[in-house]
């Protein structure tokens, strides 16, 4: 059963959004039959928004960005849906025409911001030819936006880092230089997935608050993918949580931490141990994320769930919208029976 | 619970690791020899049935205290001595390692795994005995017996920590260094080996050594905490102490920046600026190039670490001599 997802409070159609992602389907084929890895996965992302992609580690989270970008490894291969950066459908692209859109109307930054730079150019070269690959700026101007980009994402003496090699930076800087890469282009899209995994705390913050300034500014969208619920808190507009290839509740931020819907959201939130009151045990949610070839028919988390019912195990539950979040569970639609 | 008999004391300790270039090198290239203060005279007490945490950024030297505590490394300079256990013998220590994908060997059977230290250590009379320790030992960490026959890769990331936990306990340790436990793990899984940790400690009367840059985990296990920044604890507090009234500059840049669920989009004081060089540490305190309240003073002398209010030791002027 195909349910239309419901955007949330979002009115940005296709047109006008960074991202619409709709109903997209990610199947990996291998010898023993085919794993769906993504499984109808919806989210739209406003210009000048951060939407948080929330999971544990095989949640499908990172797929989902790949995806978008293009990017799904072989044997990946998008089954169903479709995918529109900016207005433009991507998914029926050509890999030569997708190389064209990489980069001018989609950015990425990834997790480890050293394997992400090329270490035998210089900073400033491989700023300036991301720019001139993406337009048709002379070197000279070329090698003034690139000294603006690297201001713009925060790096001390522009003009001497540009000549330096990505070992003489720092962590935290080179993922400065990451951020300015990917902004090279002016694009309306930036996947990040997990940008400040690798880091420490007090860079972290500083790279969150580096994100959300270049979106108020420059208008990008931002998808940011991270298993991390404090950095979304703090960072993202609007938050998806994925489980098991599905999208489990989306909404607001604050809503779905404060007021999560669906049990997996409820669980997750209990789980991460408060830094303002000291409980003497956690809440737990026992079990783990079912294997791709091993998911449980119906609702993939019924198995873990404290509440559930006949229905789910028997029946996918549709994202429906419940005030101002969304979620996917019989609970909010006429019970579990 | 037995408070104030020392489970493990820590004097002094200063650990100095070798880092230059091969002779070769240094003699064709007119290089000095080149050394890393990894630890700088680091001393703290755990007493007996509580849980002490070690904070910091990495490279800070937590994950090397962790080290020299298990005898991993041998100290430069410096005393670890460990209290007496339950049999009058000094306690014995085990580690739990941070990745459970690299560190349980992929030929050996869980059982094996985890009957290696009775085995090696002659905890057990025979086979029959040590086979039945094994199943007692899984049972504990919340596994099944017949889970002794398995392979590691059959486990996900949590059970393997249990197995690392369980054969952490085999060798029956009264002190368990642990260096960032669920740091690869999941929030739902973290939540379960947590819980365990803390079932055990109350069960079985275990003393921890808890390694974490995860401040919420921190505070969740911990009695009493100290924050390491560049080789030296800069503040060494009991727990509630160091989260609601933090003295040293930088553990409150620490809680300052920290993502907070329930309290986002505080003002976030972003600190510019980065741990510096363990090569090539700044004069006097090490956090002066990016301390908000450096004096003069700070450039010159390495602050103390001197007591203050409560039971908490503060390593900086300001604080100490303002």
């Amino acid at each position: 059963m195909m349910v239309l997802p419901i955007p949330d409070g979002n009115t940005q159609n296709t047109a006008t959004s960074a991202l619409d992602v709709h109903g997209l389907t990610v199947e990996f084929p291998t010898r023993r039959g085919v794993l769906t890895a993504i499984d109808d996965v919806s989210m739209q992302i406003a210009p000048g928004e951060i939407l948080g992609v929330v999971g544990e580690s095989g949640a499908g989270k990172s797929i989902t960005g790949l995806a978008v970008l293009g990017l799904l490894e072989h044997p990946g291969r998008i089954a169903g849906g479709a995918i529109h950066v900016g207005g433009r459908r991507v998914d029926t692209l050509s890999e030569a025409e997708l190389t064209k859109v990489r980069g001018r109307e989609m950015g990425a930054i990834f997790q480890d911001p050293l394997t992400a730079l090329n270490p035998l150019f210089s900073v400033g070269k491989q700023l300036v030819e991301t720019i001139r690959l993406h337009s048709d700026m002379n070197r000279a101007a070329a090698n003034a936006r690139a000294l603006e980009l690297l201001r713009n994402v925060g790096i001390p003496a522009p003009e001497e880092r540009l000549r330096q090699y990505p070992h003489q930076f720092s962590g935290g800087m080179r993922q400065r230089v990451v951020i300015a890469l990917a902004l090279a282009a002016g694009p309306r899209l930036i996947i990040a997935d997990e940008p400040t995994t690798a880091l420490d705390v007090s860079i972290q913050a500083q790279i969150t608050a580096l994100l959300r300034k270049l979106c108020d500014e420059t208008g990008v969208g931002i998808m940011l993918v991270t298993h991390d619920m404090g950095v979304i808190a703090e960072t993202a507009d609007r938050v998806c949580v994925m489980y098991s290839g599905r999208v489990v509740e989306s909404g607001p931020v604050a809503d779905v931490i404060h007021n999560p819907q669906h049990p997996y959201t409820r669980g997750l939130m209990s789980a991460i141990p408060s830094l303002h009151d000291r409980v003497e045990t956690l809440a737990q949610i026992d079990g783990s994320m079912p294997r791709l070839n091993a998911r449980p028919s119906g609702c993939a988390f019924h198995p873990r769930c404290p509440h559930a019912g006949p229905r789910c195990s028997a029946e996918t539950p549709p994202l429906v919208k419940v005030d101002t979040t969304s979620a996917a569970c019989w609970l909010q639609q006429g019970g579990t029976q | 619970m037995n408070t104030h008999i020392p489970a493990l004391t820590v004097s002094d300790v200063s650990k100095v690791f070798d880092v230059s270039a091969p002779w070769l090198n240094r003699l064709i290239e007119r290089r000095p020899k080149l050394f890393v203060k990894a630890v700088s005279e680091v001393s703290f007490t755990i007493e007996k049935g509580t849980c002490f945490s070690i904070v910091g950024e990495s490279g800070c030297g937590k994950s090397t205290v962790a080290r020299l505590v298990t005898g991993l490394y041998t100290t430069t300079s410096g005393d670890i001595s460990f209290g007496t256990g339950r049999t009058g013998r000094p306690i014995r220590v085990q580690m739990i390692f941070q990745d459970p994908h690299s560190s349980l060997n992929p030929r050996w059977r869980v059982g094996d795994i985890i009957a290696e230290p009775i085995r090696e250590m002659k905890l057990r009379d025979d086979v029959k005995q040590t086979d039945a320790r094994v199943r007692e030992l899984l049972e504990t960490v919340g596994l099944g017996a017949d889970d002794a026959l398995r392979y590691p890769h059959e486990f996900s990331g949590g059970q393997r920590q249990r197995i690392s936990i369980a054969r952490a306990l085999a060798s029956e340790p009264e002190l368990l260094v642990c260096d960032e436990p669920t740091s690869a793990l999941d929030v739902s899984v973290q939540a379960q080996i947590l819980n365990l940790m803390r079932h055990l400690q109350d069960e079985l009367g275990l003393t921890y050594l808890f390694i974490s840059h995860n401040l919420s985990v921190v505070r969740h296990m911990s009695d009493y905490i100290a924050v390491m920044y560049l080789g030296r604890i800069v503040e060494q507090a009991p727990v509630e102490h160091l989260f609601t009234a933090p003295r040293h500059p930088y553990s409150k840049l620490l809680l300052a920046t920290i993502p907070d669920i329930e309290n986002p989009r505080r003002r976030i004081d972003a600190q510019a600026g980065e741990p510096p060089s363990p090569l090539n540490p700044p004069s006097g305190c090490a956090f002066h190039p990016r301390c908000p309240i450096a004096m003069d003073k700070c450039r010159k002398a390495i602050p103390e670490l001197l007591a203050t209010e409560g039971q908490a030791r503060v390593a900086c002027h300001a604080v100490t001599d303002p």
